[in-house]
């Protein structure tokens, strides 16, 4: 018994080891690629899927002939939704797996953990999620939007005339520094225009806050003061209760309507979306984007889900994280095809200026400085689908401000 | 609601056949200028396209407009609006007449400024309807109009109401709109209407009253007219005081129930038998992916019972965790009784295995569970106080499960043994109760009553892999707050848990009051560890 059992030890140890040991064999003509995203855990409902689309990117890029001429290595880790250990994977992916660049990271959190590694090591991320700006660091890229391509213009259209004339808002949010940031630039954006702190109101939950009904009852009291709409940057999963208490109290989109800024078509296939039809989101991206780029990103997404048989592929959606996280690995490669090396000093100076003809619409570009993307805002409603109409969109795409100019002592922060 | 949709078609195609009719005579549908608006560019010639419709007296206007306002209008490549019928078919709204599509029309784009035009064109028009309940409806939607120039529509109808329900609906939107009459007279009775009516959306109305303007006079020149205005104010102030009172009260009884489900299999598994099961979130869990699937079998097999598809879920979910808990007591919690360490590690390993396995099964999104339409929507009371179906159903469903746990306790033989079991397991066995298989269908029972907790929350919030482990820490609370082994404490300490946190939540927000809640109960079980309810007499052990 126990003899057998060192035996299977030993195959199992030994084939591991091969299997380690083979790729080896011929990784000098492959380009190692970290993907860094929480595959069990809370956040997995959102990062999972962009494990997946970078994994159909790199096909993607391998299928018409690699980077170079080398091949690209995906090197999947699970940071698991813990922050420290979202630290612990990106340094074993840069110091073991020695790969060039990491594409990965959801929450700010996780962002502000794997930072100081990155730094250290002087290694390359992209994060392809929108995000509270007040940050730029030279080793990254921010491939999603900062708060003035994305919630600014959403308030801006709340106050127009087409979007409803809103005087009071409510900013509801999560308890974390992505809401509270955001927040916190919506006030002062607010107070700007001439908005009163009395007609701002702003309500924090805990991370999985389940029961709205005081809440919802708030909402409706304070919206007999005058047209009101909802600000809201609940965290993803917590959505739906709070829809759906708002469904029930009788509170419709077009009495007050709710722009949510972390709501998107992978979070609503969980969701009965009949009483969100006529709320708001505003992203740089929609599924429902109507030009050819997109429509072929789409198909594309579709395809690659069934053929790999992931869960739930016959309902397979695009949304705004999975597509800048498209752009984002395909820009790092235009990038090394312009320095002709994977050095990161040199991949950096090449991402300066570099475009890509994305599915939103535009040849969008990385700014020559900031280190993001200069990206069109959309709004959309919310449609009985699940997918979004587009009701407003900007004029182009718009350069992002990561130090925001609505928050005091900012305006000299602007370069790296 | 089949039905009703059948009347609703009988009715579409009765207006269509009068439709027919009218266009044998009167040359156009629906006025052709406006529809040029209509399917126009801008947004502000739709709008004005759209109360066009609502005053016009044209064949096809209100059809045109209920087609709007259900997103059943496409507009055609060269610029004519369709009103579509079932399959391919449509109305060109131009002529009336019927054509198919072609399938390159583009859906009629609304957003909310048009969606709020189209439902005040159509409470215009439904001001006169036959039905009193459409009338109803109507009249409190004009309630958010302030401007005069409804005043002759709402008079005229006000002339041929009956119902008296309809009619003070009525008369308070008409006050609304009268409080810029010229008139003191009308001022100041429409003033004293709106306070009694105590409608908060009239407040900010009734303050603009008050103000002063740059001059330092009074914006309202009639000192009557002021005075009435501060009274109003008062009244509509204790209105919704009071409401804002009875919602909280309600509230708290709605979340207590919710506590209670969620913590009711737990008092039996961990208060009665003593075992710390911190599986007992993915009990819930598999309760609720069980009414999932109870969803999805209904989906396909009989779409027509949709409807009902929760009632057959509670058994099916009962059913099915209790299996599972009695599968895990078999095989593993049997061999720790007595050993709470090894019990809370074990079943905490459980509960991981149990998230996973469902996440690799089912993924890791969320699935959509829905209400039935009978548990969607609300109930007014008190003229604002909204208290949703589903909210209410789950208080009701709530009652009945400790009832059902009440009376199996008290008033079965396996009741009988369990609580034999709880005061003296040795001296229960050396009378003969069959401890081994006791253990086991009361663990079941904990579990499948879990299960039931899981299809109530399935109807509140998210069906997901992770929907446990925000019910177990609130769970484990209320059981040791209650009183460990004591049903009836049980009862007490979710209901008041939840009215705490529901009264202190409009004060301090609901970050706070969930501390606020921790910190009270770590205070209280310092003070009497015990819980509110504890055993009498001399304890067996």
């Amino acid at each position: 018994m126990k003899r057998r059992l060192i035996l299977k030890q030993l195959t199992v140890a030994s084939a591991l080891a091969m299997s380690g040991w083979l790729p080896q064999a011929y990784a000098q003509d492959t380009i190692k690629v970290g993907i860094l995203h929480s595959l069990s855990g809370t956040m997995a409902i959102s990062e999972t899927s962009l494990k997946d689309v970078a994994l159909m990117t790199i096909d993607e890029i391998n299928a018409k002939g690699g980077v170079m001429g080398k091949k690209l290595e995906a090197v999947v880790v699970d940071p698991a939704s813990n922050w420290p250990l979202f630290a612990e994977k990106a340094r074993q992916l840069i110091s073991q797996d020695k790969v060039a660049v990491v594409f990965g990271c959801w929450t700010s959190v996780s962002r502000k953990s794997v930072l100081p590694v990155f730094k250290e090591l002087n290694s390359l991320l992209f994060y392809p999620v929108q995000y509270e700006g007040e940050e730029l660091e030279k080793n990254v890229f921010y491939t999603g939007a900062a708060p003035n391509q994305q919630a600014i213009p959403a308030v801006e259209y709340l106050m127009s005339e087409e979007g409803g004339g809103a005087k009071r808002f409510v900013l509801l949010g999560t308890d974390y520094v992505y809401p509270r940031t955001t927040n916190k630039i919506l006030r002062s954006f607010l107070n700007s225009k001439g908005v009163k702190d009395s007609d701002i109101e702003e309500i924090y939950t805990p991370f999985g806050h389940s029961d709205y009904q005081t809440i919802v009852a708030n909402i409706k009291k304070f919206s007999q003061g005058g047209k009101t709409a909802v600000v809201s940057t609940i965290n993803g999963d917590s959505n739906v209760p709070f829809y759906k208490e708002l469904g029930n109290a009788g509170l419709k989109a077009t009495d007050v309507p709710v722009v949510a800024f972390s709501v998107g078509e992978e979070e609503l296939r969980g969701v009965d979306t009949k009483p969100l039809v006529g709320h708001l989101a505003a992203w740089n991206y929609f599924e429902s984007l109507n030009n050819p780029v997109n429509k072929e990103f789409v198909a594309k997404w579709k395809a690659y889900a069934k053929a790999k048989n992931l869960p739930n592929n016959s309902t397979a959606v695009t949304n705004d994280p999975m597509e800048a996280t498209y752009i984002g690995i395909h820009m790092w490669k235009q990038a090394v095809e312009k320095a002709q090396t994977t050095n990161v000093d040199k991949v950096i100076d090449a991402m300066a200026g570099q475009q890509f003809n994305a599915p939103d619409g535009y040849t969008i570009m990385m700014d020559k400085t900031n280190h993001h993307l200069h990206k069109p805002v959309y709004i959309g409603e919310i449609q009985p689908n699940g997918q979004f109409s587009i009701v407003w969109q900007s004029k182009g795409p718009i350069r992002a401000q990561p130090w925001s100019p609505y928050i005091p002592g900012n305006e000299s922060k602007q370069g790296l | 609601m089949k039905q009703h949709s059948k009347m609703c078609k009988l009715f579409l195609s009765g207006m269509l056949l009068a439709c027919w009719h009218a266009w044998v005579f009167a040359a156009a549908w629906v006025d052709p200028s406006t529809l040029q608006r209509l399917a126009g560019d801008s947004s502000n010639d739709r709008l004005q396209a759209i109360q066009a419709l609502g005053q016009s007296d044209m064949p096809g206007a209100a059809t045109l407009l209920a087609a709007l306002g259900e997103g059943k209008v496409r507009l055609s490549g060269d610029g004519r609006v369709l009103v579509l019928l079932e399959g391919s078919a449509a109305i060109d709204a131009t002529t009336g007449d019927k054509v198919s599509l072609s399938g390159n029309e583009q859906p009629f784009m609304l957003n909310n400024r048009l969606r709020r035009a189209i439902q005040l064109a159509q409470a215009t028009v439904a001001l006169f309807a036959p039905e009193s309940s459409v009338r109803l409806n109507a009249a409190i939607r004009m309630q958010k109009e302030v401007d005069p120039a409804h005043i002759p529509v709402m008079e005229r109808a006000l002339q041929r109401e009956k119902d008296d329900r309809v009619k003070s609906a009525m008369q308070i939107a008409l006050a609304g709109m009268q409080l810029k009459s010229t008139d003191p007279e009308v001022r100041l009775a429409a003033v004293k209407t709106l306070g009694a009516s105590g409608i908060g959306a009239y407040q900010p109305a009734l303050n603009a009253l008050l103000e002063k303007n740059q001059a330092g006079q009074p914006t309202e020149p009639d000192a009557r007219v002021r005075h009435a205005a501060l009274s109003a104010i008062h009244q509509i102030d204790r209105h919704q005081a009071l409401l804002s009172w009875a919602g909280n009260i309600f509230f708290g009884i709605s979340l207590g129930s919710v506590l209670l489900l969620a913590a009711l299999g737990l008092a039996i598994t961990f208060g009665l038998m003593g075992v710390i099961n911190m599986a007992h979130g993915e009990l819930l869990m598999i309760g609720a992916y069980a009414t999932y699937m109870v969803q999805a079998l209904f989906k396909s097999w009989f779409p027509a019972w949709m409807n009902w598809y929760v009632i057959a879920a509670l058994p099916v979910a009962f059913i099915v965790t209790a299996l599972v808990g009695m599968a895990l007591e078999r095989t593993v919690i049997r061999w720790l009784y007595g050993r709470p360490l090894e019990t809370l590690l074990a079943t905490w390993g459980i509960s991981l295995i149990l998230m996973q396995a469902v996440r690799s099964i089912f993924g890791a999104q969320n699935v959509e569970v829905a209400n039935p339409s009978w548990m969607s929507g609300g109930w007014t009371v008190m003229g604002g106080l909204v208290l949703s179906y589903n909210r209410i159903a789950i208080i009701i469903f709530s009652m009945l499960v400790v009832l059902m746990v009440w009376l199996m306790l008290n008033y079965t033989r396996l009741g009988l043994f369990v609580r034999a079991i709880t005061q003296n397991r040795r001296m229960a066995d050396c009378v003969g109760v069959p401890t081994g298989k006791v253990d086991m269908l009361a663990f079941g029972l904990g579990a499948g009553i879990a299960g039931l907790g899981g299809v109530a929350l399935s109807q509140l919030g998210n069906v997901g892999p992770d929907l446990g482990r925000s019910y177990i820490v609130d769970s484990f609370m209320v059981v040791v707050l209650g009183g460990v082994g004591q049903l009836a404490g049980t009862v007490v300490a979710a209901l008041g848990l939840g009215a705490i946190n529901k009264i202190i939540e409009p004060f301090w927000g609901a970050v706070i009051a969930k501390i606020a809640i921790l910190f009270f109960i770590v205070l209280f079980v310092q003070k009497r560890p015990q819980g509110l309810f504890a055993p009498k007499g001399r304890s067996a052990e």
